[in-house]
């Protein structure tokens, strides 16, 4: 039943003991006490638990363990409270949090965007963000947080 | 390779020395950094201490819900203290570590638990002032403090730290209440846009949340909620889960179901596949039905306002109008579905959750599981916005009864369908508004009626008013609330009644849902001044001028107009080109008649062929009195107004005779990126002279009207239920 299945998560190599068809989400929060990617709704509709394979945004709540070949990155592996990622730190001076809840997902889909497009429109932000809810209403501050970093 | 639990050094090493949420687990014998107050402070005490190194920890029954009041609350300490402000660090809402500020509700914390939280802290920094005059030899008034040290004026030489004076050890005293606080003049961290002391560890994953916390041997656990309300348990099929792995238990109290397994997705797996036989009678009214049902069921009536013969004043103007306007159920919809962890044995119940008010709930459990409340601790712990009472009371209910059954700590995390499915929802409302006008377009008479439950089933010590409890068979018990604020209004007329028709039950369990009732009365009476005054010929803002007399509603009346450059309109104009109107509407409101105030003005197009409304800019005017965090408080302005024009455009909670059907993002949508405003414009008045008031809800009210009113404006059709869906709109745009 658990089946142990080998990941590089933020590059390190793991090798975790799940089902197979265990949702990578539960292996990052509980195997290997990751905070970064949240539950929000198990059904790819919120984005909370966004996470990238490789330099694709996926939904870890839908992804099974057994189907992980490339490299995960998750929130953690982005940057860190001393060595922020250009675009935590723009979300810190930007100040766009309320419950912070969404902010994985918003961050981790913006950064694949910027990696697909180094400086992509306000359109086109809106459209890559537009699979990831908030309901803090903050969308304001995130975009001007991700245009900060796009401008740059 | 399983990780079980995490230590208080990786937590920290996580998350910064700055602890602002968590309450820490006795078994890991642990406390936050700085705090040396513990259970049985009192006095001062109770409130503050100040750490060896001089860290000043605060003690606040208040909780962080995510608009940054822990901040805030930080910011008073740190003036009044004259500390920098990233040396406060924040334990809130702990039932043996913390005052007891009541719940964390009706944007109250800074207006309510701030007061306190500064006299506190002022009677500190004068019990320091002593202690340094006596150490230093000097009289108290030749002495300065900067960032915790004091100093002699003229020779800062001669210095003292707040470490040196009392770090480690307790003030022992009263709080003085008549400690002088500083005035608002002197403010040098208070009004300053303080950056928020939580974001830094949200946006790089340090456990932040309740979610986040793992302790050692914990078990994960499920609920299975009936498939209708009211369905009761005829019998579980054990064998369903002989083979699910992961030593799943089965927990029935009743007709509250629950699984317990060792790993998280083992126990969603049996959830789902544990069969129940269950008696089932569906018993909602028809959906399409349920504005006639809310106004047919018997109430309990009270008069909230009555001025003047209202009878003889409609009957003898020269035009009278009349408008009912309707608000569905909606839901909370946090991101993050409710959480909790509980750890219940035979001696002790400890949970930590993310309630509004640890303390009621704390007695609630106490009844639910039989046992004192002394035997009970809660700890409150942050997860996602809850914008009111959702679903973390429950969960805590349902994960102290895992818990208790398997005598180890279960974490409990609801799945999307148990929080759209159950969590309580903002309660269905009927406003009806009637209205005279003289000839010259003045209001002769106002008429308002509002059919409403209570908004609030807060625990409130009572075990039926959780989830769990009322599966158990205990009764809610709620007092009617609510569902009257800011059914009246601001302006003056001759004549007015205005009344509130109190509803017994309602079809679908209901709490407080952010402003309660406040957002609906304000969409009925703003789009009912509206109406009146395209009736009478007169400029909306004018209209209302005309009937303000509070200097602080019409100075926010004149801002908003002014910095979005109101043109004065007397009937809607068509604007706009290719099928696509345009138009702005205005709305006002002070928040329950005695807070904050907001005025409003929003630009939108309606496409008049898909029906689509379009808000591209938002003005707002705010004045909440002195503002602690400019930041915090446009943050809040904003999130009022994304959220509830995503409430008035997109949001109702749908059902069938059984069961709520809106169970996901699909049935429940939100407003998403592509469909926010292009700008929101925020114009913050700050009155350092008058008490700070919330500012956590006020700027949602005027949203709604504001939106009407424009689509009024744009196209001449008025909409009056909420959501204004795509369908609705093309119907207003047809008659």
């Amino acid at each position: 039943m658990a089946d142990p299945h080998e990941i590089t998560v933020n590059g390190q190599r793991h090798r975790v003991a799940a089902a197979a068809d265990t949702p990578l989400l539960y292996v990052l929060r509980n195997e290997l006490g990751l905070n970064g990617p949240k539950f929000g709704c198990g059904l790819a509709q919120c984005g909370a638990c966004t996470v990238h394979l490789g330099d694709r945004a996926v939904r870890s709540c839908v992804t099974p363990i057994s189907s992980v070949r490339q490299p995960v990155t998750t929130l953690e592996g982005l940057g860190t409270r001393e060595r922020p990622h250009p675009l935590q730190q723009a979300f810190i001076d930007e100040q766009a949090a309320q419950c912070g809840y969404c902010v994985n997902g918003m961050i981790m889909s913006a950064a694949a965007l910027l990696k697909q497009k180094s400086k992509p429109s306000e359109t086109e932000i809106r459209s890559a963000l537009d699979g990831n809810l908030c309901r803090c209403g903050t969308h304001m501050r995130i975009l001007r947080a991700i245009q900060r970093v796009a401008k740059a | 390779m399983a990780i079980s639990g995490f230590s208080r050094r990786e937590f920290l090493k996580s998350s910064g020395a700055l602890i602002i949420t968590f309450g820490w687990p006795a078994s890991l014998g642990a406390q936050p950094p700085g705090a040396t107050a513990a259970a049985g402070a009192r006095g001062l005490d109770a409130w503050l201490a100040v750490g060896a190194d001089g860290a000043v920890t605060l003690f606040t029954g208040k909780v962080e819900l995510g608009t940054g009041v822990a901040t805030a609350l930080s910011q008073i300490v740190a003036e009044e203290l004259d500390v920098r402000v990233e040396r406060v660090s924040v334990i809130q809402g702990d039932t043996e570590r913390t005052p007891d500020q009541g719940y964390t509700v009706g944007s109250k914390t800074i207006q309510q638990g701030g007061p306190p939280i500064r006299q506190a802290a002022a009677d500190a920094r004068r019990t320091l002032l002593s202690l340094a005059a006596a150490r230093l030899s000097v009289a108290p008034e030749q002495l300065a403090i900067d960032a915790g040290t004091v100093s002699v004026n003229g020779d800062g030489s001669r210095r003292v730290t707040f470490a040196e004076l009392i770090g480690g050890r307790r003030f022992e005293r009263a709080v003085d209440k008549t400690a002088a606080a500083k005035r608002p003049s002197e403010y040098r961290v208070v009004g300053k846009p303080v950056a928020r002391v939580d974001i830094p560890g949200k946006v790089t994953g340090a456990a932040s949340y309740v979610h986040d916390l793992r302790l050692p041997g914990m078990l994960h656990g499920r609920v299975v909620r009936p498939p209708t309300i009211g369905a009761t348990v005829e019998r579980i099929d054990e064998s369903s889960l002989a083979d699910a792995p992961g030593n799943v238990r089965i927990v029935r109290e009743g007709n509250f179901v629950g699984v317990v397994a060792e790993r998280e997705e083992q126990a969603i797996r049996a959830a789902q596949s544990l069969k129940i036989a269950w008696n089932e009678s569906p018993r909602l009214p028809d959906m399409t039905e349920l504005y006639r049902e809310l106004r047919a069921a018997p109430t309990t009536d009270k008069a909230l306002s009555s001025r003047g013969d209202v009878a003889a004043a409609l009957a003898g103007a020269s035009k009278t109008i009349t408008a009912a306007y309707e608000w569905p159920f909606q839901m909370h919809a946090s991101m993050g579905p409710s959480c909790a962890v509980a750890h219940v044995t035979d001696e002790r119940a400890t949970v930590w959750c993310a309630s509004q008010g640890v303390f009621g709930l704390r007695d609630s459990l106490a009844r639910l599981l039989k046992r004192p409340a002394e035997r009970v601790h809660l700890i409150f712990a942050e997860a996602a916005g809850c914008y009111g009472h959702n679903g973390a009371d429950d969960v805590a209910a349902d994960a102290a009864l895992l818990s208790r059954a398997v005598g180890r700590p279960v974490r409990v995390q609801w799945m999307r369908h148990d929080e759209h499915g159950w969590e309580p929802k903002g309660p269905a409302m009927v406003m009806q508004a009637r209205g005279g006008l003289d000839s010259g377009g003045g209001v002769v008479a106002w008429e308002y009626d509002v059919w409403t439950p209570t908004h609030s089933t807060r625990p409130r010590a009572e075990a039926g008013n959780t989830l769990a409890g009322q599966l158990m068979g205990l009764p809610i018990k709620a007092g009617l609330t609510g569902g009257d604020r800011n059914a009246r209004h601001g302006y003056e007329f001759p004549a007015e009644r205005v009344t509130v028709h109190w509803l017994a039950e309602s079809p679908l369990r209901v709490s407080a849902l952010r402003g309660l009732g406040a957002p609906q009365n304000t969409f009925a009476n703003e789009s009912f001044v509206d109406e009146l005054a395209a009736a009478g010929g007169v400029d909306p803002v004018e209209f209302r001028l005309r009937h303000l007399r509070d200097p602080r509603a019409i100075e926010v009346v004149r801002a908003v107009a002014k910095f979005a450059a109101w043109q004065p309109r007397k009937a809607p104009e068509a604007r706009g080109q290719n099928g696509v109107a345009r138009g702005r509407g205005f709305a006002y409101a002070q928040y329950e008649n005695e807070n904050a105030y907001a005025a409003m003005v929003a630009d939108v197009e309606v496409d008049r062929r898909t029906g689509a409304i379009r808000v591209r800019r938002v003005f707002v005017a705010h004045d909440c009195g002195l503002i602690v965090n400019p930041d915090g408080v446009r943050n809040q302005i904003e999130g009022n107004v994304v959220q509830t024009l995503s409430r008035t455009l997109k949001e109702e909670v749908r059902f069938d005779r059984g069961r709520v059907t809106s169970l996901d993002w699909q049935s429940y949508p939100l407003l998403r990126f592509s469909e926010v405003p292009e700008a929101i414009e925020i114009a913050l008045i700050d009155r350092p002279d008058r008490p700070s008031v919330g500012a956590g809800e006020p700027a949602a009210c005027p949203v709604p009207a504001a939106v009407a009113n424009a689509v009024f404006d744009a196209t001449g059709a008025r909409l009056r239920r909420v959501p204004f869906t795509l369908e609705r709109v093309k119907a207003a745009l047809q008659t």
